[in-house]
């Protein structure tokens, strides 16, 4: 079996599955369930200054989204951070991290924007032998409205000072947790990178309303009538966060900066594509409050099954692997030529094909009186959608044509690798 | 030969040889990948899930269906093997209709259950076609003789196996499998399954096979107790409960576990021969594999006669439909009184009974069926009694020190696969610790 131990700046876990700071980690008795389950860390929920405990409403909190067999796809949350004295949650911290040395523990941290606050807080959390802390600049519901939280984590210039009063107040690694409500991911990681943080996790949550009920006119979760933006989580959000993994992976400015990956992860699979994109470790949520701790046996397995087919003997041959083929549009090669092809022993003649490219694309699949479907090769662009709402698995497939084959379409011969920087259409090209 | 359904007497090759061909054939065809995946996907993942507390292996459904869900059925299978290196003929032969799947939380929102046997078979087929997965420990130098390569012997030989020790199998038969081999109707267990399992299980090493030594006859308990360090039974009921009503000695009327096994063992079903007028006595799933055996080789009527109510019957409501959609009668509520004939059965009477407090009672009322060929299928019973042992209520009860027993043979039995293999897993535990010498 493929050693499943990783290393993320410097704390050890025997898995690289860690439950993400958020309500499955509020307390010694959910964290020693997670450990028990087998979770190789555990980032505690969210901790704020001394002193009276946030409060949290008290009608839903959770608003979702479901496929038809009430598959959960989606989690909106409109929780604050710990409602728990700080002292209580110290305590029972060093519980568990006295009796669980061989797990990670990292202790989350949100508290207002000012040297004195930070400092006070990390003196706070010294003794309780954590591994690290993880700064929140990512929750956009409620603490923002009150300058913490995202409303931090939009302002790189913010993230770089708090993650300066951090390190220069504490020996602990600390991980800068991001929130996706930005337009470029890439500054608050260079921002937090700049601060000296050792890694940055992300995502945090989306801003989100799941839906509105057409009755009250009411958006959910629904507060006596109202309900105000959550955020958004689980396996909806796993391909946004998985481009934002990617964009900081392969940034010059914060290549090389470890990252722990958040969003939507579910599977072994999902956890695999995270790291693959280059995320040291992942952290996950809303599969645990979906199905409970028992799911991390299945990623456990799952990954270390996959990294026995690959011969991965540690994680660190699997991190960062796909990187390298994450690049910009204009340097993907223009001379790939695909067609699509219809396995006519796998069609159940629907027509979503011949609908979806008929009326959407590009009329490039032919039907006949006996329902009999066909990719006109000189129409087709391979635009892969039929692929996509095709029921059937693998019936229509994109067949890559050879080097020197005459494309139908363009009447063109296949060619060598070319991309936008050099084609004749570019107007930068023109220009030169 | 030119015999139909209408030829009387006791003949073969009532049908086409396609006939036969498609009647045999496996009679719940393996899903695809596809179809796993979407029998996987409506799978809850329940806490605490009742299908586990219903499966008598413990086998961990929900995470073995979310490994088939995520990709990796390979994963599954040893999730499914660690509890049940049988998995791969319980996923055929498992009553899941009573067992998992009755549990199955969708089964009481839908009457719909999770397919838990297909995607078990899904699982274990795909994997078992990969090679052996378990290896075994370190030698222990210590020796155990399993009695019976049925489905607890082989539970039992396995896990001792991997636990280091040297385990030697012995049976009666001329193959190992037990009822796996002998005892299930042949579409249950299409392609030589159990003789591929028991091979697939003996690659783990360190278990030496001896068929054809019976206990009693060629060796005795005491000599096994002397030559090994721990003796483990599963020699399963051997005999066969009479009838007990004039007539059964008559040409035509014969044990319905012989005719099972020799369906089995012939590969050629149209060379079987079979009545046109079948009465198949009793109320489990004996009866109902007959029954519906002797519909598929042919028998133009077939008839299942049970004493009691149909509630009382252990054969399940499914494996009842079953019979009745293969076009077996099933009657209830009578019991036979004499077998009718010259030299050969012709006929059975039966009385109508009735199911009071002090057992059944035969109502003078009676009836007669025409039948050509009877099956008995009212029980079996522990035979070839080792000495050292003794009975109680119908079964092995205080085994002299160093035996352990498990299976049909014991109180704890139930005429399944999957106790039967439970009981072998967890007499290995037993001796396992008994031979290093662990506290319980």
């Amino acid at each position: 079996m493929a050693n499943l131990t990783t290393d993320f700046i410097g704390i050890k876990s025997p898995n690289p599955f860690w439950l993400a700071s958020a309500p499955p980690t509020d307390k010694e008795y959910n964290v020693r369930r997670a450990f028990e389950a087998g979770w190789g860390g555990v980032v505690w929920k969210t901790l704020g200054s001394e002193g009276p405990p946030v409060v949290n409403v008290n009608g839903p909190r959770y608003g979702a989204i479901w496929g038809a067999d009430r598959r959960l796809l989606g989690l909106n949350n409109i929780e604050l951070i710990t409602d728990r004295p700080l002292e209580v949650n110290l305590r029972e911290i060093k519980q568990v991290k006295r009796d669980w040395k061989d797990r990670a523990l990292i202790i989350s941290l949100m508290v207002p924007c000012d040297e004195d606050s930070w400092r006070d807080i990390l003196h706070r959390i010294e003794d309780t032998e954590a591994d690290g802390v993880e700064l929140n600049f990512g929750c956009p519901h409620g603490m923002a409205e009150r300058g913490m939280g995202s409303a931090v984590g939009q302002v790189p210039e913010y993230i770089e000072m708090v993650t300066r009063w951090v390190k220069q107040h504490s020996r602990m690694p600390c991980i800068v947790k991001l929130t996706p409500n930005i337009s470029d991911i890439r500054k608050p990681a260079e921002a937090a990178k700049r601060g000296g943080a050792d890694a940055v996790s992300l995502i945090n949550t989306i801003n989100s309303i799941t839906s509105v009920n057409l009755d009250s006119f009411s958006p959910e979760p629904m507060i006596d009538g109202k309900g105000t933006h959550g955020g958004y989580c689980g396996p909806a959000v796993k391909p946004i966060a998985l481009n934002m993994v990617a964009e900081i992976a392969r940034s010059a400015e914060t290549r090389g900066l470890p990252i722990s990956g958040i969003g939507g992860v579910t599977t072994w699979r999902d956890a695999a594509e995270f790291m693959a994109l280059g995320a040291g470790n992942v952290q996950v949520c809303t599969a645990a409050m979906t199905y409970g701790f028992k799911i991390v046996q299945e990623m456990i397995s799952g990954l270390s099954h996959y990294m026995d087919d690959k011969g991965f003997a540690s994680t660190s041959d699997l991190v960062g692997r796909a990187v390298p083929n994450v690049t910009d549009w204009q340097f993907l090669n223009l001379n790939y030529v695909t067609k699509a092809q219809i396995n006519q022993a796998d069609c159940i003649k629907c027509g979503r094909c011949y609908a979806a490219c008929e009326d959407t694309s590009h009329q490039a699949i032919s039907m006949s009186a006996d329902r009999v479907f066909e990719v006109m090769e000189d129409e087709c662009v391979a635009c892969n959608l039929c692929v996509n709402v095709c029921p059937v698995e693998n019936c229509i497939t994109m067949v890559e044509m050879p080097k020197g084959a005459i494309d139908p379409r363009t009447g063109k011969p296949v060619s060598d690798y070319a991309n936008w920087t050099t084609h004749p259409n570019n107007p930068g090209v023109a220009a030169q | 030969m030119s015999n139909s359904q209408l030829t009387p007497g006791v003949v073969p090759g009532r049908l086409t040889v396609a006939a036969y061909a498609q009647n045999f054939a496996d009679h719940s065809p393996p899903l695809d990948g596809h179809e796993a995946r979407v029998a996987a996907d409506r799978c809850y993942f329940c806490h605490d899930a009742p299908c586990i507390t219903a499966c008598p292996t413990s086998i961990d459904i929900p995470l073995f269906i979310r490994q088939i869900a995520t990709g990796t059925p390979d994963a599954a299978a040893r999730t499914i093997w660690d509890q049940n290196i049988l998995g791969g003929m319980c996923a055929r032969v498992c009553p899941t209709e009573t067992l998992c799947e009755q549990a199955c939380v969708r089964e009481a929102a839908e009457g719909k259950p999770v397919e838990i046997g297909q995607l078990q078979r899904f699982a274990t087929d795909g994997a078992m076609a990969k090679g052996h997965p378990y290896t075994r420990a370190a030698a222990t130098g210590k020796s155990v003789v399993v009695v019976g390569a049925g489905p607890s012997g082989l539970a039992c030989a396995h896990r001792l196996a991997m636990k280091g020790h040297d385990v030697t199998v012995l049976d009666r038969r001329a193959k190992p499998g037990g009822l796996n081999e002998y005892g299930i109707a042949s579409y249950k267990s299409t392609d030589g399954f159990a003789q591929a399992e028991v091979d697939w299980l003996l690659q783990i090493g360190g278990i030496t096979l001896k068929t054809g030594v019976e206990l009693g006859r060629d060796v005795g308990l005491d000599q096994l107790v002397g030559q090994y360090d721990a003796v483990f039974l599963g020699i399963g009921l051997g005999g066969v409960n009479a009838l007990k009503v004039v007539g059964e000695d008559l040409a035509g009327v014969r044990d319905a576990v012989d005719f099972i096994a020799e369906l089995r063992q012939q590969p050629d079903k149209g060379q079987l021969p079979i009545g046109r007028d079948v009465v198949v006595i009793g109320g489990g799933m004996t009866a109902v594999d007959a029954a519906v055996q002797s519909k598929l080789l042919g028998a133009q009527s077939v008839t299942i006669v049970y004493r009691r109510g149909k509630d009382r019957m252990s054969a399940s409501p499914h494996e009842q439909d079953h019979a009745t959609q293969a076009g077996v009668r099933i009657i209830h509520d009578a019991a036979p009184l004499r077998v009718l004939g010259a030299d050969h059965a012709e006929a059975v009477e039966f009385a109508y009974t009735s199911d009071g407090s002090g057992g059944v009672v035969l109502s003078a009322e009676t009836f007669t069926l025409k039948a050509d060929q009877v099956f008995k299928a009212i029980g079996q019973t522990l035979v070839g009694l080792p000495e050292g042992a003794t009975v109680a209520a119908g079964k092995l009860a205080n085994l002299p020190r160093g035996v352990w027993a498990g299976g049909d043979c014991t109180a704890d039995g139930e005429d399944l696969t999957v106790t039967a293999v439970a009981q072998g897993r967890d007499a290995a535990e037993a001796i396992h610790l008994h031979l290093t010498g662990a506290t319980v």
